[in-house]
């Protein structure tokens, strides 16, 4: 690496080569069309080209490479969620992230660093405990330590029983991870791209021209092109392409806020969370605390911040890690997160014949990238879902077939 | 936002409890139409109808906001909206 850097310094010119290639002229069709050029839609992108074989693909961005949610997120990657439905799924998404540089050749900086649920009352613990239970018959490592153990993983907490929300107990994930979200969408673009798929930036959808129960092509702001089959893959924007494809969804478009301080010196190992305070914390190889806590109370297409949404977050993070009043914040944004009525994503085949939907992603869409592209990519090639997304296909909901998933963030337990 | 029963409160005073939506009738609706009733939302990224409750007072209230600019444009008590009274099946059906 030093001699890489002494190599780029006394270039003239640049040696890096262009990776992500220029976006090229529309072609009149493709075989598949993906509306969003996101970490779910580039993922998608590669399985098609690299495990199905499909390589006349086109991804679609509105703005540039993923500009959305995949740059909004906290870069949280764990599976100890609640129903064996969301644990098995998420379980195949930190197996594939873990190999994702390899897989990639491409470093995503995936850095494993154990996960600590903050349980604050009996209820939590009782919460935890069966976390604990689900995610070990599932094959996923978790279980519930107590406070002497907590402070032997994170000395600088506090858990003096005089806080306000004493901590009781935690759920202590070890394959708990953090990743550079931008590295995973670009690892995916780079190497779809070398298998032919073009990646279109600054190529807005308008509408979908349907005929019967098929989608013949996309409407974009470069022109008509026709598609095969189509992927949806616009979080945050789902109910606006959905409406185009005349599909009513069950999501609630809300922000959710995060920040970052200032860079500190190591001190956080472990990502803490806890649910009943809002809260959830992690350092990032940069040093800076990355923060985030529920999402906004009403429903909002704006990633506009509030003073609320700091002060709530900041005091219950300052009950945890007092010494950190003095630190002062770096950064603040939102991004728009789907909600779901039951917390859980929205995957698989709609009423319509080759128009393929990756929707309701509220607080769980980074850590799912990898399974969500292999596993949409395998519904498209083969026009069936797979096992593992049956559980959250779209008609679960007029079938009163929900998958209650209070493992999410930002759900209080 | 301007509780029509208390005036100008802070935001943080009230709760967002969804979209008004036309409800269909309980006991003749499909479960489909209830599915929909239920879970499906228009999340219009533009005015929306919304209801609110002002939590101190209890008091349920109709605010019309601009979603895509967090502007509240208009409230008013849902008195407005519903003229008439709903009667559910009495509770010895039940």
């Amino acid at each position: 690496m030093p001699f890489g850097l002494l190599k780029y310094g006394l270039s003239r010119r640049y040696p890096e080569p262009r990776r992500i290639p220029p976006t090229p002229d529309l072609k009149p069709s493709y075989d598949v069309v993906i509306v969003g050029g996101g970490g779910h839609g580039l993922a998608a992108a590669y399985y098609l080209s690299h495990v199905h074989g499909i390589r006349n693909v086109a991804v679609l961005e509105k703005g540039y490479l993923a500009s959305g949610n995949t740059a909004r997120n906290t870069t949280i990657i764990r599976a100890n969620y609640l129903t064996p439905e969301g644990v098995r799924f998420y379980g195949e998404s930190v197996a594939l992230y873990k190999e994702l540089s390899e897989t990639l050749d491409f470093n995503i900086m995936y850095s494993e660093r154990g996960h600590l649920t903050l349980a604050h009352t009996d209820a939590s613990v009782r919460t935890m405990r069966w976390r604990a239970e689900v995610n070990t018959h599932c094959g996923v490592r978790s279980e519930l330590i107590w406070p002497d153990e907590i402070r032997r993983l994170c000395p600088s907490m506090n858990l003096s029983d005089k806080a306000r929300y004493p901590v009781l107990a935690a759920l202590l994930h070890p394959p708990g991870a953090i990743a550079r979200h931008d590295a995973v969408a670009w690892g995916y673009a780079i190497r779809a791209a070398e298998r032919g798929v073009e990646i279109h930036q600054q190529t807005e959808v308008t509408g979908l021209r349907i005929e019967g129960d098929r989608v013949v092509g996309v409407e974009t702001n470069r022109g008509f092109v026709g598609a095969g089959k189509v992927l949806q893959a616009v979080a945050g924007s789902s109910t606006r392409l959905a409406d185009m494809a005349g599909l009513r969804l069950p999501i609630r478009t809300v922000p959710l806020q995060a920040c970052v301080s200032q860079p500190l010196k190591r001190f956080l190992d472990p990502i803490v969370v806890s649910g009943s305070l809002h809260v959830y914390i992690s350092q990032s190889a940069r040093g800076e605390l990355v923060m985030g806590g529920s999402t906004d109370p009403y429903a909002l297409y704006s990633s506009r911040s509030t003073l609320d949404f700091k002060e709530g977050l900041l005091a219950h993070m300052l009950e945890l890690f007092p010494f950190l009043a003095e630190v002062k914040l770096l950064r603040q944004w939102a991004g728009m997160a789907d909600m779901t009525p039951d917390f859980s994503p929205i995957m698989g085949l709609t009423p319509l014949a080759n128009y393929y939907i990756d929707a309701g992603w509220g607080t769980w869409g980074f850590k799912a990238t990898p399974v969500c592209g292999k596993r949409m990519a395998e519904t498209i090639a083969t026009g069936r879902a797979p096992d593992i997304l049956d559980a959250f296909r779209l008609s679960r909901f007029a079938e009163f077939q929900q998958v209650g998933e209070r493992g999410a963030a930002a759900v209080g337990h | 936002m301007n509780c029509p029963l208390n005036g100008p409160r802070n935001i943080s005073e009230f709760i967002s409890a969804g979209e008004v939506k036309a409800m269909p009738d309980p006991v003749r609706a499909s479960d489909a139409e209830w599915a929909d009733y239920v879970f499906t939302q228009s999340n219009k990224a533009g005015v929306v109808r919304e209801w609110w409750c002002h939590v101190p007072t209890s008091y349920w209230f109709i605010a019309e906001r601009d979603a895509t600019t967090d502007t509240i444009l208009k409230t008013y008590p849902p008195g407005e909206v519903f003229a008439e009274r709903r009667d559910f099946a009495p509770i010895s059906e039940a």
